[in-house]
């Protein structure tokens, strides 16, 4: 069928047939070693620098990060952030065991519904799996903890992060992933807030997805502070 | 899509009359090569990892067949469909067979180049579901029932007014009195309709910047995140990906996300990244039920082992249009089908003929720059004019340019004469224009002149300043 009509066409194209054996050895091996290839130098530097990389980087995006000491701080800083910003207290969250072992009741009037988000949540809480410092970009893969409709549905992204898991380029993300969850179904890499320059290309925040990311970097890394 | 191509001139002709076109050229032109030009400032190995980015497509590209397959392995391992389509046909019906088999009545898309290619939503609309672009600039476009005019910004052509025109005629449920102060409240409006469509879809198409083997995901780049939102709610979702796609592992897609987004719109990185592996697992609280992969040549195995070979490593980013002189100047519609620019010029005649599309790689200056800031290192000019020697042999150029080209080809022969000619054209043209240094119209040359004056030479010829530097060197 069609499978084989365009493999052959590929084929005829290329001068041969299918790959001899040792030929095709030799890609799997690269498929199962997968070769870093060059790294910018920008995110090879010592922790504190690498966590100030990554704050300076999604500001640049339109982002915002709130700092904090430890996740029992977290309800607190989610608190002042809603206030601020006049926003609602009532906010769904990710079913992670991070997040659902926070102390909510310990600010009045925060009322977190644990699960994925609708089409009508305004604010929307996640657990962050991984900071790239290179470029401000959040890794949230889809878990059962983590559901994706958190990223996107809300008019405000909130994240917690801990600082020990922000690593300085894309490929040492991976390797977290692969190490820990293989590769789920579905992995966004996140770089600020939504956005569309299709109206007169002029940059606009808040298309389709979230108008606000605010990440909140909980400091449980020592070598981090600097 | 039907092509106009073939009626590239009169397209042009209307182009350059078309004020509000000229209006939207003017104002973005010098946009997107500062933008480039500022991220690639900023990573001091973005000329290495050009040559990486091309090593790595060349690799792949030798290896088609079987990164496809390991791929599509991969695909069905993690519960995912792939369907291989050679032709358009064959992907329209694939389309069509998995929504009906769900009885969609409405499909969501992410902007897709190959759906245009494919007329997707024509073909969905003829069976009765409805298709809904959320790409802004691909939503109204679909309004006004136009096609995109450039790969990455579809409808920066448009202005203000024109978005505000359409939005009254189209939303006639919302206020007719309802005031567009500014760009955010035409955002805001898009943005409160297409939220609706969103949640009622039942399917989501997405197009696919990159394939992963390794893994066997798919994977888009958008800023909106329309994208996201088309594929993670519907029970089912489509991603339309060409062969030339597929990249080995993770640490390639990464090698090649460094070069797209600062090509494109001078981003570091596009806000959202996504990489999609198969359907929904247990315990998961969203994403689709159903994963398809729509994989389709439609002409790519053709130049498979061909001069245009080198075309296939092309990510889609649009530096090339955006630092073109001609696309800036004529627009993208005038290129007649989906692809405009550069990349168009070369890609058109490889998909469409070119006995269709012999105009586009003709409507070059050659300048290079397209070359020069091309992510994958393609080489462009030289593609189109490998395409401007097929177009020769098939005798598809028209009887006065073959006219010329012999004439020129019989003094290019003759070294001798040839450099006599031009000396005596030369120092001829230097003379008669020497007052004012250039030609408002000039006999056999009004092509050239209706549109702009021509220099005039300064009255020594290429050869003999070469020829004078030279002895002056030694």
């Amino acid at each position: 069928m069609s499978r084989a009509e365009i493999l052959g066409a590929i084929r005829r194209g290329l001068r041969r047939g299918a790959l001899p054996d040792d030929q095709a050895m030799a890609l799997r091996a690269r498929l199962a070693g997968h070769p870093r290839h060059l790294v910018p130098a920008r995110s090879q530097v010592a922790r504190p620098a690498q966590i100030a990389l990554f704050i300076a980087n999604v500001e640049k995006e339109f982002g915002t990060v709130a700092r904090v000491a430890s996740l029992d701080d977290v309800p607190a800083a989610v608190g002042d952030y809603l206030a601020a910003a006049n926003l609602p207290t009532d906010f769904a969250m990710a079913p992670h065991p991070d997040l659902l072992g926070l102390n909510w009741a310990s600010r009045p009037m925060l009322t977190p519904r644990v699960g994925r988000a609708q089409g009508t949540d305004l604010v929307c809480l996640t657990q962050g799996y991984a900071g790239i410092a290179e470029t401000g970009t959040l890794m949230l893969p889809a878990t059962p903890e983590r559901p994706t409709t958190l990223n996107l549905l809300g008019d405000v992204a909130l994240v917690v992060l801990k600082a020990t898991r922000i690593v300085g380029p894309y490929e040492a993300a991976w390797d977290l992933l692969r190490q820990e969850l293989g590769m789920p179904r579905n992995v966004m890499l996140v770089t600020g807030p939504s956005r569309s320059a299709d109206i007169e290309s002029t940059l606009e925040l808040g298309a389709h997805g979230p108008r606000n990311l605010h990440i909140v970097l909980v400091d449980d890394d020592p070598t981090a502070i600097g | 899509m039907h092509a106009t191509s073939p009626a590239f001139k009169a397209n042009v002709t209307g182009a350059l009359a078309d004020a509000g076109l000229q209006k939207a050229l003017t104002f973005t032109r010098p946009r997107f090569p500062e933008r480039r030009a500022a991220a690639v400032a900023a990573l001091p190995e973005f000329e290495r990892l050009r040559d990486i980015g091309r090593d790595i497509k060349n690799h792949t590209l030798a290896n088609l067949d079987f990164y496809l397959e390991t791929w599509a392995d991969n695909v069905e391992k993690s519960g995912g469909h792939v369907h291989w389509c050679s032709t358009a046909d064959d992907a329209r019906a694939a389309v069509l067979a998995i929504c009906e088999k769900v009885g969609a009545k409405t499909v969501t898309k992410g902007k897709s180049m190959i759906s245009e290619e494919l007329g997707i939503n024509e073909h969905l609309e003829q069976h009765g579901i409805a298709p809904v672009e959320t790409d802004l600039g691909e939503y109204i476009l679909q309004l006004r029932g136009e096609g995109p005019s450039h790969i990455i910004a579809p409808a920066f052509h448009l202005n203000r007014e024109d978005w505000e025109e359409s939005f009254r005629k189209s939303h006639t449920d919302l206020p007719a009195d309802r005031v567009f102060g500014e760009r955010r409240d035409i955002l805001v409006e898009a943005r409160t309709i297409l939220r609706e469509k969103f949640l009622a879809a039942d399917v989501g198409i997405t197009g696919a910047n990159f394939l992963i083997a390794e893994t066997g995901s798919s994977v888009i780049v958008t800023n909106e995140g329309n994208g996201d939102l088309t594929q993670t709610l519907p029970r089912v979702h489509i991603v339309l990906a060409s062969i030339e796609k597929v990249v080995p592992t993770l640490e390639d897609a990464t090698s090649m996300l460094r070069l797209l987004a600062r090509s494109a719109t001078g981003q570091d990185f596009s806000v959202y990244t996504t990489f999609s592996t198969g359907a929904r697992r247990p315990g998961d609280l969203d994403g689709p039920d159903e994963y398809h992969v729509v994989l389709i040549d439609n002409g790519r195995t053709g130049m498979i082992g061909t001069e245009f070979q080198d075309m296939l490593r092309c990510i889609r980013c649009s530096a090339c249009m955006n630092h073109c002189p001609v696309y800036f100047t004529v627009g993208g519609h005038s290129y007649g089908w989906v692809y405009p620019g550069p990349m168009g010029s070369v890609l058109t005649p490889g998909l469409i003929g070119v006995d269709k599309a012999g105009h586009l790689p003709n409507a070059s200056t050659f300048c290079g720059k397209c070359e020069s800031v091309c992510p994958v290192k393609i080489p462009l000019p030289k593609l189109m004019r490998h395409w401007r020697e097929r177009e020769f042999e098939r005798h598809l150029t028209p009887g006065a340019m073959r006219t010329n080209l012999a004439i020129w080809g019989w003094f290019a022969r003759r070294p001798g004469l040839y450099r006599t000619a031009t000396r005596l054209a030369a120092w001829g043209l230097g003379l008669l224009g020497r007052k004012r240094g250039r030609f408002a119209s000039l006999p056999l040359a009004s092509g050239w002149t209706e549109g702009r004056d021509l220099p005039a030479p300064e009255g020594e010829t290429f050869f003999a300043r070469y020829a004078r530097e030279q002895r002056n060197k030694v």
